[in-house]
């Protein structure tokens, strides 16, 4: 009997390393670590942390495709691609009928536009700033001394989300500072930061007419507050999957699968 | 024993080995050569020897005037004065990637980071004496001319106080739809004001008769840059945007000259010669781009490389054909009035619908598979619109289109990283439409 094939995605990003594999189609598993200083390392560590998971060895895997912003430090790797094709493939892999991504990293934020094949159509990206970014959370979870994973649910009950005005991360982290000095409630706080997020990322959307329906991927996809805001911003809704944060690498891997 | 043989064979090997790599370095070095444009050495001299006599014009009893990219030189040629670009100047800046320092000081002097870079390096150079080529030769007089930007009159203002000489200004409306009549009323009575004004500063006598010579070398010159440029439709391509960028310093400098007619001559040959010999300026080309705005003028290699793995090559720009675009308005025999029609209609100064048009006929002339837009932090008329007819262009001609954040000169506005990750999802969009 012929060996099965098996196929790898590896997305490096700013934040998280994570790796895919699947096998006849179907997802094999996953796997999230964060990258550290060297995503060289990072790299070798999520790929033979997963297939040592399945019980597998490097000799088993037929294709590996490098994404993210590490990408080329996947030396393993056959191919690179960058990450807006993969997370097209993914989120057409996870759900056929999608014809929109809103991905959030660490690093940068992007819309991208789906044909009905499941091809990438068009994207915008986020320009040289960190505004509408992971790293802007990050900032503002640190200035408001909040862990980053409980600012969507801490924004949830907030009555009044606070206007930050300051596109700048810099700056908005001053205003920030400022209504923590002025009491303004934690939650409404955080509330106003995902609106301002949520703007950002909805002009990306809107400047490449996105349409429904629209999956959000990427590790801020997990937070929920800026989920709503985003849906609110855009007046739809956006789902969700367990694997967003995933949806990169298993779309390399699905391009995997398709390297002659 | 085994050991001993393997490493005599390994040795073996390894010297045949190197003899392929030396084989394919060769090869590969032929192959540059053969690619490499001939003419580029010939403009480099020509390009010396006017920065020369643009030095040495006092000595020789000659003036300099500074004049913007856009303004009408050809009175100035006849009139025997060298004329000056500082925005020339500025791409030589950036590309010797003296922008960032030059910048700096212009910002150390009071200057926003938000100004033109090509008016900041321009500004803090004139007080340094900086940048690749020790400062430019003082100006007798500026000549401003609004038709690509409103920058440049506060910039042109500010160097007119600086040397302490006077400033012609040539007013250009923007022409959204058309060129009515009181525009052509407005801007051919400044002409004549231009020639009063250089008849004072010259103290001679206007030569009628020289600048219908000049006015005919100036057509010729753009009809040449035309042609040269038009050489990119052929595919593969004798040449790229990355080219034209460069040879379109004598187009801007010394048009109205037999200098740059002469030489234009010479490189439209040698594109029609790469054209038989099927020499191709990107090896393996398949896929064809045009560029729009001013190139990032330090990352110009990157760029080019970065394209070249792609496969694609930038056969064409909007930026370096802004030089040739309005010839259709220019009467030889009657320079003078139909000159004013066709500075004021260049590339910069009509509407965006227009600009789009041009664009879309770009797209077709040239059959380019995507279109690369540099939004460009200094060059704001280049920039604005630019969202307008990156829909126009996604609608009527259904080609990818890519968007690069950058700035011509400064470097802080670029990230190399973003930049890459947009090319390559760009180029796999291509790829993958087949």
């Amino acid at each position: 009997m012929a060996k099965p094939l098996i196929f790898a995605g590896i997305d490096i990003g700013s934040i998280t390393a994570k790796a895919a594999l699947i096998k006849d189609n179907k997802l094999l598993g996953t796997l999230v670590i964060p990258t550290g200083y060297n995503p060289v390392s990072a790299g070798q560590k999520v790929f033979s942390s997963l297939i040592s998971q399945i019980k597998l060895t490097p000799g088993d895997i037929t294709a590996i495709i490098a994404t993210g912003y590490g990408r080329a430090s996947v030396e393993f790797a056959d191919k690179a691609m960058t990450e807006i094709i993969c997370h097209g493939a993914g989120a057409h892999f996870l759900t056929p009928h999608i014809r929109g991504i809103i991905d959030v990293g660490g690093q940068d934020s992007k819309a991208i536009a789906l044909d009905t094949a499941g091809q990438v159509e068009n994207f915008a990206m986020n320009d040289k700033c960190a505004a509408g970014t992971g790293r802007f959370l990050e900032v503002m979870a640190k200035a408001l001394e909040v862990e980053l994973d409980d600012l969507g649910r801490i924004s949830l009950t907030a009555e009044a989300p606070s206007k930050i005005s300051s596109i700048c991360t810099v700056f908005a982290e001053s205003e920030v500072i400022s209504m923590i000095a002025g009491q303004q409630k934690r939650e409404n706080i955080i509330a106003g930061i995902h609106e301002s997020t949520a703007a950002r990322v909805a002009g990306l959307a809107t400047k490449i007419h996105i349409q429904e329906p629209v999956v959000m991927t990427g590790g801020v996809a997990k937070n929920i507050g800026l989920v709503k805001a985003l849906e609110k911003r855009l007046g739809f809704d956006i789902l969700v999957g367990d694997l967003a944060q995933e949806n990169g690498a298993i779309g390399a891997a699905v391009l995997a699968s398709r390297l002659g | 024993m085994t050991d001993t043989s393997t490493n005599k064979n390994n040795g073996q090997d390894q010297v045949l080995n190197n003899d392929k790599v030396q084989d394919n370095d060769k090869v590969q070095k032929k192959d540059k050569d053969r690619r490499k444009i001939k003419s580029a050495k010939k403009m480099r001299d020509i390009m010396t020897t006017y920065y020369l006599d643009a030095m040495t014009a006092r000595e020789n009893n000659k003036k300099v005037a500074w004049i913007t990219s856009g303004g009408p030189v050809e009175p100035l040629i006849a009139m025997d004065i060298i004329p000056v670009y500082p925005e020339n100047h500025g791409a030589m800046i950036g590309a010797s990637k003296m922008g960032e320092d030059l910048c700096l000081k212009a910002e150390d002097m009071g200057y926003s980071t938000d100004l033109c870079s090509y008016a900041r390096a321009d500004i803090s150079c004139a007080v340094v004496n900086g940048g690749p080529i020790g400062g430019l030769p003082k100006p007798d007089m500026l000549v401003c001319c609004t038709n690509i930007c409103g920058t440049v009159l506060k910039w042109y203002e500010i160097q007119a106080r600086y040397f302490n000489v006077p400033l012609f200004i040539l007013d250009t409306p923007m022409c959204h739809t058309e060129y009515s009549p009181e525009i052509a009323t407005y801007v051919r009575r400044q002409i004549n004001e231009y020639i009063a004004f250089l008849e004072t500063q010259t103290q001679k006598k206007f030569d009628h008769d020289k600048m219908v010579k000049v006015g005919r070398l100036a057509l010729k010159g753009q009809k040449l840059w035309q042609k040269i440029l038009n050489t990119t439709a052929h595919k593969p391509s004798p040449m790229s945007a990355f080219d034209s960028f460069f040879f379109l310093a004598l187009i801007v400098t010394l048009r109205g000259t037999q200098i740059a007619v002469d030489f234009y001559q010479d490189l439209a040959l040698e594109m029609e010669d790469r054209i038989q010999k099927g020499i191709s300026i990107v090896p393996l080309e398949k896929y064809r781009l045009l560029w729009d705005n001013l190139p990032v003028w330090y990352q110009l290699k990157w760029l080019s490389n970065k394209f070249s793995d792609h496969n694609a090559c930038l056969v064409a720009d909007t930026y370096t054909s802004a030089w040739c675009s309005a010839i259709q308005y220019i009467d030889e025999d009657n320079f003078l009035d139909s000159m004013a029609e066709a500075y004021t209609r260049i590339y910069l100064n009509i509407g965006v619908d227009q600009m789009a048009d041009q664009v879309l006929d770009m797209i077709k002339f040239y059959d380019v598979d995507g279109f690369v837009m540099h939004s460009n932090r200094s060059c704001k008329p280049y920039s604005f619109g630019q969202m307008d007819i990156m829909k126009i262009v996604r609608e009527k001609a259904n080609i990818p289109v890519v968007m690069l954040e950058a700035d011509m000169v400064d470097p802080r506005n670029f990230s190399l990283s973003q930049a890459e990750t947009r090319i390559d999802a760009f180029m796999e969009i291509i790829k993958q439409k087949g």
